[in-house]
């Protein structure tokens, strides 16, 4: 039964490889927020004492943030501080950080969790209201300012969020949480409204 | 909803990231084989439960994941301070009256 199963995956290994993203394309629109489905993305979780950040930050071609709840941002590549030795990066532009770590000798882990993750935008005036619906930290511009991130909770689930304009939020959460996730954020987006 | 100051982020945040992880400065013995049974249960089970102060270890869950002690009221339930983990027990605390 293996035997077969292994040749029948070699003879459909081209369709294979066709990415299926979760919930992809769907949005919600409420008067003062959108809800949103990004599309797919290269993502690494990085951990690395203090010893290999200069090293990383080479290779990845940025500079990993040091300081708490901060991000880096450059040619399409986010670097989002989750812990004092531990990141997320995120790549828009197609370019995969995981193979920009294989050279790397300075101690590290880095593991791909491109298919693990899925973004979800929220943007519009009611941004912040929309996320505060499950998210119980204070998003203010005083003390979540632009280029803010964190890992957090919304609900029942937990999420990293990365504020990328005053009234724009990237939420990341688990594949599998991702229905619970869009439907919280869409009910948040309709009362956000009101 | 109570704002715990996480040592690793350097701010305060909401109670619902956290997790407790019980009593603080509990050492593991380095040969737990050679034990007596009376002192595995000590270090085991036995845990102070004070009505007043007590030390206790926390974890950052749903943020920076890290473990660090704080310090906490049993009885206002109010934190007294937070310390990242490994570092010694304070002396002194702030504002403590006894």
């Amino acid at each position: 039964m293996a035997k077969a199963a292994a040749k029948k995956a070699t003879t459909v290994a081209t369709p294979s490889v066709e990415r299926r993203p979760a919930l992809i394309g769907r949005s919600t629109t409420a008067p003062s927020v959108k809800v949103e489905i990004l599309p797919p993305a290269e993502r690494i979780s990085l951990r690395a004492p203090e010893a290999s950040v200069a090293a990383l930050s080479k290779a990845l071609g940025l500079t990993l943030p040091k300081k708490p709840k901060t991000s880096a941002l450059k040619a399409g590549r986010t670097a989002l501080w989750l812990g004092p030795d531990e990141w997320l990066v995120i790549d828009e532009a197609g370019n995969d950080p995981l193979a920009d770590c294989t050279g790397v000798s300075a101690l590290h882990s880095a593991v791909g969790i491109s298919h693990r993750n899925i973004a979800i935008s929220v943007a519009g005036t009611g941004a912040a209201a929309t996320i505060n619906s499950g998210c119980p930290q204070d998003l203010s511009l005083e003390t979540f300012p632009v280029g803010a991130a964190s890992r957090t909770i919304l609900g029942k689930t937990e999420i990293v969020l990365l504020r990328t304009a005053d009234n724009a939020f990237r939420v990341e959460c688990w594949r599998s949480f991702s229905d619970y996730v869009f439907t919280f954020l869409s009910e948040g987006a309709r009362d956000a409204a009101v | 909803m109570l704002l715990i100051r996480c040592p690793y982020c350097e701010e305060e945040r909401p109670e619902l990231e956290f997790r407790n992880a019980g009593e603080a400065h509990i050492a593991r013995s380095a040969n737990i084989a050679g034990e007596s049974d009376d002192d595995f249960e000590k270090f085991f089970f036995i845990r102070s439960n004070p009505k007043g102060i007590i030390y206790e270890r926390w974890r950052h869950m749903h943020g920076c994941a890290r473990f660090f002690n704080a310090v906490r009221d049993t009885v206002t339930d109010k934190f007294v301070m937070t310390y990242k983990a490994g570092e010694p027990k304070p002396s002194k605390l702030p504002g403590a009256a006894k």
